[in-house]
């Protein structure tokens, strides 16, 4: 039988409610998504079914794990966070500015270290070999960008729009618009792969990707607010997104920031 | 709320991980990715294996990370790991001749991978290791792992994690010798031999 959107409506609300009674059985604020929600059809045999391992890193200055790799001024180039500038002709689709603050879990801004993103293009179509969907590719748009924080742990990108696109996953699927951001942080602990959606999207409710953080507050977080004083006279839309890593680091006296 | 307020910590709460989704591979892959060891370095191993889902099926969408210290085990802090081209706007690849001890590889469509890095050095009170951080469509959160060197067995049974798992599942964490500097690393993401993961707190 065709898996439907109200068959996944159901499972989100099913998870939903799950974690709901957890915190009202005490149970701590899920910050992260659980690697088994299967609402996400992906998940499911992907996830290991053993708890993790837990490292308690106080215990040992020395962990690998609590120096990060080095990014540099080799690694970009100069229009590397300008998506619109990377071909001969202007990407269709409406521009915008995206730009926030890379922090640690105390506040701290995360300097000099790498940020990448990828995205569809403004009809929604990812310049892949293995996408499906339809739309239209264009030429003048790859959809991948890099860069590195400033001394405040500041990033900017330049780029366009996405576009929503059907994943197939269940019939009618749609993924509401995002970019995917990649970041690393002064430990190998705190690096993070995430989303950044866009304020009031419809389909937030219909997707199991974004739903898969079930704490509201959380789930809030991945959301980018309009920022007028970011936008560009007659150039583009501003948005800004602060991003909060996880992980446990070394303290800030050794790593010198 | 995404605009953070440094001055109240108590708004200073972590970004939730998101899948990689299946589309990445034309923006975080990137060529000679596994090519970490400098040219010809005579302590270069290579590390290699496949990444399985929990029906033992090939992940053709998945990528490790790898990050190591050199045979001294000292961590570099050399950048150049992704060198850009200014001229076509591509990869340079690494120069060759510097370790940054970092690196990235995909798996093809039989869900393999492979690295040539530098034979990590002891840190601490730990056997010498390498840290590996899975993603893959499907994985709603990276998962870490650690690549252990059979050989010095010592060394590896006072290793204080390795001494920590359960034993029947402690060789998930250690490396197959191949010969010739040769390393198979198997990744099971779930059920029969399930590698060991590990959570940083």
């Amino acid at each position: 039988m065709t898996l439907t959107q109200a068959d996944i409506d159901q499972e989100i609300a099913a998870e939903h409610a799950a974690y709901e009674k957890r915190l009202a059985d005490g149970a701590p604020v899920e910050h992260q998504p659980r690697r088994d929600y299967a609402p996400y059809r992906s998940s499911v045999l992907r996830h290991p079914k053993q708890p993790p391992v837990t490292i308690d890193v106080s215990q040992d200055p020395e962990l690998v794990e609590l120096h990060s790799p080095a990014f540099g001024e080799r690694d970009i180039t100069e229009i590397d966070n300008d998506l619109t500038r990377q071909h001969d002709g202007e990407p269709i689709g409406e521009r915008i500015t995206v730009s926030g603050r890379l922090l640690d879990r105390d506040g701290r801004p995360i300097r000099g270290q790498l940020i990448e993103i990828w995205q569809a293009n403004a009809a929604g179509r990812y310049a892949h070999q293995r996408e499906q969907h339809d739309a239209p590719l264009d030429p003048n748009f790859t959809g991948v960008g890099r860069t590195l924080t400033d001394d405040s742990g500041c990033y900017e990108f330049t780029t366009v729009q996405p576009g929503p696109y059907p994943w197939r996953q269940h019939l009618n699927a749609w993924r509401p618009a995002h970019i995917h951001f990649s970041l690393f942080g002064t430990a190998f602990t705190q690096r993070l792969v995430t989303q950044m959606y866009f304020p009031s999207d419809p389909l937030f409710p219909y997707d199991p990707i974004i739903q898969s953080v079930t704490d509201d507050a959380a789930r809030q977080r991945l959301i980018a607010t309009y920022d007028h004083s970011l936008s560009v006279p007659e150039f583009s839309m501003g948005y800004h997104w602060d991003i909060v890593l996880d992980g446990p680091q070394a303290t800030w006296i050794e790593e010198g920031r | 709320m995404t605009k953070i307020d440094t001055n109240r910590p108590e708004t200073v709460l972590p970004t939730p991980s998101h899948t990689v989704g299946p589309f990445y591979g034309h923006a975080l892959p990137f060529p000679g990715g596994g090519d970490i060891a400098p040219v010809g370095h005579p302590d270069t191993i290579t590390l290699h294996g496949h990444v399985l889902d929990g029906e033992g099926r090939p992940l053709p969408d998945a990528f490790v990370e790898l990050w190591g210290p050199d045979p001294d085990g000292q961590v570099s802090r050399v950048d150049g790991s992704m060198r850009r081209d200014t001229a076509s706007g591509g990869f340079l690849g690494r120069n060759g001749v510097e370790f940054t001890g970092w690196g990235r590889s995909q798996t093809d469509m039989s869900g393999h991978w492979s690295a040539r890095t530098l034979r990590p050095g002891a840190r601490g009170r730990s056997a010498p290791y390498i840290s590996v951080c899975v993603f893959a469509r499907g994985l709603l959160v990276h998962l870490y792992t650690r690549i252990y060197l059979p050989g010095d067995e010592a060394a590896l049974a006072a290793d204080p994690l390795l001494t920590r798992v359960d034993p029947e599942r402690r060789g998930t964490l250690i490396a197959e010798d191949q010969g010739n500097g040769t390393y198979r690393f198997d990744i099971r993401l779930q059920g029969e031999g399930e590698t060991v993961f590990l959570e940083f707190q």
